[in-house]
């Protein structure tokens, strides 16, 4: 059996409202299936289930407003095979040879006096994580058989937490007179704030001359029809995701002092609203799309940030981020991390500039590449070999 | 197509992507996508619709042609099939 929770869409949220069932009880669901729709500060979110199983009764009524890890539903599994999909590889009877004379006497402390113990199928190895991480049993989904806590869930409720932790979200409380663009700013504010308190920021810019790459572009673009055609930011956002293969270490988060560096390039992409503010959803797994996918995620994404059909994983999973002002004729971005990411690349206005090479002055088409990083998690020459590979990537247009 | 109604097919794809403007008020000489905020994405999306309801093919290399509301009526006019 699963549990259907309030789900953290950002570092800035604290309660969500659920504003509408999109399913009802009974009803057969399978792991990727839109379940709910959640409203918060940053507008409204599709909300995914991570499983199989069929719907429970609802457990909070449309309309109501909650806490971030609340119980929305059960889920029942649905048939031995749905279970047993669920089940993830976990370090099962893990030895516990860890010598702790330290954590020894937190262990007779129940974990949490709140919680009735039927719910706490949960194995030692697993708890003694949670004591270790200061996570609340109460508030981890199980993933395991039968809704067993493991040490995977504990994780990724330690990030969560993190990712919502009362300090980082000063934002104040919500009163009802706030216009949405108000709260919207206030999501963004609580942020930023976070990230300038907390991130030790270095930045790194280049030059990289674009001629070659937007030559071949514009050949690859004749050859298409104009809804497939491919904007220049489209190259920008390959390169990237290459170099980050190049440099995994900007691609990841920060969490629990150490850098936790992630195998999949979910790339943060910033999209400013039309009514003021902006979100970053994730494009996912950006080095394995080809050019034409990617456009078409790209597409695709702007089209239902602006429409409000965001799905709530795709707000919270990106490992990385790019913000692109070239639009507005900006030459340098000079960003702000998005914790507990790493690193933001941010790209400014493809101009014609000079350039000098091999003892000659010309023109060229140029961007002025930027990476403002964590310096906790890396440093400068880390840095400048991603921008270096991002410039190596971009020369070689046929092979992105 | 009069230049009316090519007009009326120019205030629509506007409106999709800046649906809070009122392309109506744009200056015939004014940079459209400057003065609706409008980003390179969004424009090349009115120039995708402007080609479905037209029927006018815009090469890459004319996009520049068609910034004004003016240059974009001209362009689209000698072009019609």
């Amino acid at each position: 059996m699963g549990e259907f929770r309030m789900p953290s869409l950002g570092a800035d949220m604290e309660t969500g409202k659920l504003v509408e069932w999109l399913v009802v009880p009974g009803q057969r669901v399978k792991r990727g299936d839109i379940v709910a729709l959640v409203e918060t500060q940053k507008g409204l979110f599709e909300i995914e289930v991570f499983e199989d199983g069929i719907m429970g009764e609802p457990l909070v009524a449309a309309g109501q407003t909650v806490p971030v890890g609340t119980l929305l539903a059960r889920i029942e599994a649905g048939t031995a095979k749905a279970v047993f999909t669920e089940v993830r590889t976990e370090p099962t009877v893990e030895k516990t040879t860890e010598p702790s004379p330290v954590s020894k006497p937190q262990e007779t402390i129940p974990a949490q006096p709140t919680i009735s113990s039927e719910r706490l199928s949960c194995s030692p190895s697993a708890r003694r994580l949670a004591l270790e991480l200061g996570v609340d049993l109460a508030t981890v989904q199980g993933t395991g058989p039968r809704g067993a806590i493991q040490r995977s869930d504990i994780e990724a409720a330690a990030q969560a937490k993190t990712i919502t932790s009362p300090q980082a979200t000063a934002a104040p409380a919500e009163s009802a007179g706030d216009t949405p663009e108000t709260r919207m700013r206030q999501a963004i504010a609580a942020a930023v704030s976070r990230s300038n308190r907390e991130i030790p920021h270095y930045y790194l810019a280049t030059e990289i001359d674009l001629s070659h790459p937007l030559q071949w572009l514009e050949e690859e673009n004749r050859q298409r029809s104009m809804r497939e055609r491919i904007l220049p930011v489209v190259l920008l956002l390959k390169a990237t995701a290459k170099a980050l293969r190049d440099v995994p270490e900007l691609n990841g988060f920060w969490l629990n002092d150490r850098l936790q560096v992630q195998p999949d390039i979910h790339v943060g992409f910033a999209i400013a609203l039309r009514t003021g503010g902006l979100i970053s959803p994730a494009i996912h797994h950006v080095d394995r799309l080809s050019l034409g996918e990617l456009m078409q995620a790209m597409a695709d994404l702007i089209e239902r940030t602006r429409s409000g059909r965001l799905r709530g994983s795709e707000v919270t999973d990106a490992t990385v981020s790019v913000t692109n002002l070239g639009d507005r004729g900006i030459k340098t971005v000079f960003g702000i991390i998005y914790p507990p990411q790493v690193a933001l690349i941010g790209f400014g206005k493809i101009s014609e500039r000079p350039w000098a090479e091999n003892g000659m002055l010309g023109v060229r088409r140029c961007v002025t590449a930027t990476l403002a990083a964590d310096h906790r998690a890396t440093d400068g020459h880390q840095g400048a070999l991603f921008l270096e590979a991002l410039n190596r990537h971009l020369q070689q247009p046929e092979a992105l | 197509m009069t230049e009316q109604e090519l007009l009326s097919h120019i205030f629509a794809e506007l409106k999709k992507v800046a649906p809070e403007c009122d392309p109506v008020e744009l200056a015939p000489d004014e940079n459209i996508r400057e003065a609706l905020d409008i980003d390179s994405f969004s424009f090349l999306r009115v120039l995708v619709g402007l080609n479905e309801r037209t029927g006018v093919d815009i090469p890459e290399s004319d996009y520049g042609k068609l910034s004004t509301l003016a240059a974009m009526t001209r362009y689209l006019m000698a072009r019609l099939p």
